[in-house]
């Protein structure tokens, strides 16, 4: 029976864990625009090396992706 | 074109509501130009709701140049601001998700532990291990559904303050005495507790609410982007002659305001200088040109064509021609009735029959002798097993995949009780231009006309208001340049104008007043007839209505299905009846006032009948409103998107028919749906009431009923799309 001792709080910590990441990735709009998600995906603008807006998010500041 | 719209804000982030994306290559086309904007740090297009957030880096707020860019692409963008209905049902939504995920992850958890002592019971669990595990599951649980409860108790307190009874009130009931009774039988050692129970429950309900609101929050996004749509501006002449852009409310009568080419018209009023071509579809259905000139009195709604117009404003805001069929809009909206749909007339019955039987079940075991205990705990079990979960699942999932199939066929749905009101429509009301026939008039045929003839007959039009005639001088003018009129031309009502050019007597109009009764008609297309006399010398002028590619097989796929289809139009009954012989139509109605449109509607439905209305125009719209459903094409206006129910893309009409079978194949998975939940009601009670539920069959009768009912609803999207492509019908 020791054994549930740590396998329990283990099983929690996981699930809590889970959750934890679920809440997060809501309250940062990871679900907001599920149908754009699908082909932003396909957008290999960086790839092509022309990625102008990567810079300037860091130069812009207060953006949040 | 609009230069800065309104004041520049402190805020640097705006969102814009873009009009005009056809496909999913907006997104990179929109985002990567925005991209070289030097000045915009932040350009994020959100395909699900059609919205564009930009961020200004600061001082280099440039709106002008970022409305040019989208224009080039061929994109309208206006400036949006999120009204409060629709950011609570955003807040709302989340909060759900949010509660959804606690239940979830708790229910999975107790699960876990409610498994062990299962197989434990049916082996030999040591007492103090499954007591171990009960409170460990308690401690779970209790706050879990404490905070994933929240929705049910919230309403269900509200729903017993106002006397009512809905479904929140058994649920809520069900939960609470699930747990009470559990953390009871906990503490006297009892080999059962219900706390797994308890959170499915919670757990399946709550999705069905989330699927719910995540049609509400789709529904109520679109109609506050049309609404955003609409909200025109104007860009007003200072007294001290130079331009400001003001929003339209801000107008007021006597300002001069400059309509550049391409511009909606936002206030009611006449023209001071300037000559261009009006396009008033929107206003009349009528889908040729205009032709106005200083002093013609022009109306909000209106489209400019290729010219500049100064005008001198007479009506503004509440008081235009578009606000009045606005109102009419209201009035047939708040007429329909509110809608009941099958879930809550199934709720209404359902919640004090299960207390009923709950409350049978404990007086009936106390009196054939059971302790108070037992038949207190059968009781709950009876309560617990009847918890409409799979009742709760069974409309919104089918919503959501209805809703899903439909915009993938290029439908956008605007409330969810569409799919139930569709279905039941025995009736099809369509208006003629723009949704019958393309919004663009070409088809004029004047190649029989001698050059020096045409242009003579052009001149002649300029006398008339009449539809053909203006479709005629438009097709002139676009040739030749701008027209003068002809002196002393006058009209004669219901036949054609009349001028005497150099001694000659010259008319125009139908082919009975110019002498050609016997003139030849093309074969097969819906055509309308002009002619033209010079002297003793007669032409026939043809003009070919170009119909929806699909318009006659749609209209015969219609008939297939047992609705008979009804043409109301706006038009003059030649144009009409041409499009209702060729179409094979019967039942038309030509030269229709709006009010006229509606009280053709509500004729139809006074007959019982349930009607569909296809529509475009904004002199559709009060109709679109009083149809039982309504649906309009995006290229309609969107006051009338507004009052439809369904908006559909592209030139095809075939939406309309793939509208009604998914909406017919969703209504009956929904039926079926409400069926399965009620069998299993019916298997499951008799147990409970016998005293023969454990945990682990509630458990298993539970999730198995309502993953069944979520996967009967996917049944609904599976509708085969009957292509017309193949066999695209002439063109017309």
């Amino acid at each position: 029976m020791g054994v549930l001792l740590y396998l329990v709080p283990t099983a929690l910590g996981l699930g809590l864990l889970g959750l934890f990441a679920f809440m997060w990735s809501l309250k940062s709009g990871q679900y907001d625009d599920l149908d754009g998600a699908a082909y932003r995906i396909l957008d290999d603008e960086d790839v092509r090396g022309s990625a102008p807006r990567a810079d300037k998010q860091e130069s812009g500041g207060n953006e949040r992706q | 074109m609009p230069q800065s719209h309104a004041a520049p804000l402190p805020n640097l982030r705006r969102e814009w509501v873009i009009e005009g994306i056809r496909s999913p290559a907006a997104q990179q086309e929109i985002e990567r130009v925005l991209a070289l904007m030097p000045q915009l740090c932040y350009a994020r297009l959100n395909l699900s709701n059609r919205r564009l957030t930009t961020e200004w880096a600061e001082g280099g707020q440039d709106n002008a140049a970022l409305l040019a860019a989208l224009q080039a692409l061929g994109y309208r963008a206006v400036p949006f601001t999120q009204n409060e209905a629709e950011a609570a049902q955003m807040r709302r939504t989340q909060w759900l998700l949010r509660c959804l995920a606690v239940a979830g992850f708790a229910a999975m958890n107790v699960m876990l532990l409610s498994v062990s002592v299962w197989s434990g019971n049916a082996t030999e669990i040591a007492p103090e291990t499954r007591d171990l595990f009960h409170w460990l599951s308690a401690l779970i649980a209790l706050p879990a559904a404490g905070f994933a409860g929240q929705p049910f108790f919230y309403a269900a307190i509200a729903a017993l303050r106002e006397r009512e009874m809905t479904m929140d009130v058994p649920i809520s009931l069900g939960v609470l005495l699930a747990l009470g009774m559990s953390v009871y039988e906990t503490a006297i050692h009892a080999p059962h507790a219900y706390f797994d129970s308890a959170l499915m429950l919670l757990f399946f309900l709550l999705l069905g609410r989330v699927l719910d609101h995540v049609m509400r929050l789709r529904t109520r996004s679109l109609a506050a982007n049309l609404a955003a749509l609409r909200a025109p501006f104007a860009s007003r002449l200072r007294p001290d002659g130079g331009l400001e852009e003001v929003p339209a409310e801000a107008l007021q009568p006597g300002d001069v305001m400059l309509v550049s080419a391409g511009e909606r018209l936002a206030a009611d009023g006449h023209v001071r200088d300037g000559r261009s071509e009006m396009d008033e579809s929107v206003l009349t259905g009528e889908s040729l040109r205009r032709l106005v000139g200083v002093g013609d009195a022009v109306y909000a709604g209106m489209l400019n064509g290729a010219g500049q117009l100064r005008i001198t404003i007479a009506q503004t805001g509440g008081k235009t021609l578009l606000a009045e069929i606005e109102g009419l809009i209201e009035k047939a909206l708040a007429v329909r009735s509110r809608y009941v749909q099958l879930a809550d007339r199934i709720a209404r019955i359902y919640a004090p029959v299960v207390h009923v039987a709950a409350a049978l079940t404990a007086t009936g075991w106390i009196l054939v002798g059971a302790s108070v205990h037992d038949a207190v705990i059968i009781a709950i079990a009876v309560l617990i097993i009847t918890c409409p979960c799979a009742l709760a699942l069974a409309a919104p999932a089918v919503q959501v995949v209805v809703s899903g199939a439909l915009f993938r066929r290029g439908l956008l749905m605007r409330s969810g009780d569409v799919i139930e009101r569709m279905a039941e429509v025995d009736t099809v009301v369509f208006d003629k231009t723009g949704t019958l026939t393309i919004p663009e008039q070409k088809g004029l045929d004047l190649g029989a006309l001698p050059d020096a003839m045409q242009l003579l007959a052009g001149r002649l039009a300029l006398a008339s208001r009449h539809p053909l005639a203006r479709a005629l001088r438009a097709a002139v003018e676009t040739r030749m340049g701008l027209l003068l009129p002809l002196d002393g031309a006058c009209e004669i009502t219901g036949a054609g104008v009349e001028a005497v050019y150099e001694g000659v007597a010259v008319r125009l109009g139908s082919l009975a007043f110019c002498g050609l009764e016997k003139a030849e008609r093309p074969q097969g297309n819906p055509v309308s007839v002009l002619a033209f006399r010079y002297g003793t010398q007669a032409w026939p002028i043809f003009m070919t209505q170009t119909l929806r590619p699909d318009a006659a097989a749609v209209v015969a796929d219609l008939k297939a299905m047992g609705l008979p289809v009804v043409i109301l139009s706006g038009d003059h009954s030649e144009a009409v009846s041409a499009v209702a012989v060729h179409l094979g139509i019967s039942q038309w109605h030509a030269g229709l006032s709006p009010v006229e449109k509606l009280t053709h509607l509500q004729a139809l439905r006074a007959q019982g009948h349930r009607v569909l209305m296809v529509g475009d125009g904004i002199n559709d719209a009060p109709a679109l409103a009083s149809a039982s459903v309504s649906i309009s094409p995006a290229s309609g206006a969107d006051v009338t998107q507004a009052a439809a129910d369904l908006v559909f893309m592209g030139d095809r009409l075939q939406p309309v028919i793939e509208a009604l079978r998914l909406c017919r194949k969703g209504r009956r998975v929904m039926f079926e749906n409400f069926m399965l939940a009620l069998v299993y009601n019916l298997l499951a009670v008799p147990l409970a009431v016998a005293g023969m539920v454990t945990p682990l069959i509630a458990a298993a009768a539970m999730s198995g009923s309502s993953v069944l009912v979520a996967v009967n609803a996917l049944r609904a999207g599976r509708v085969q799309e009957q292509g017309h492509e193949k066999q695209t019908r002439e063109p017309v």
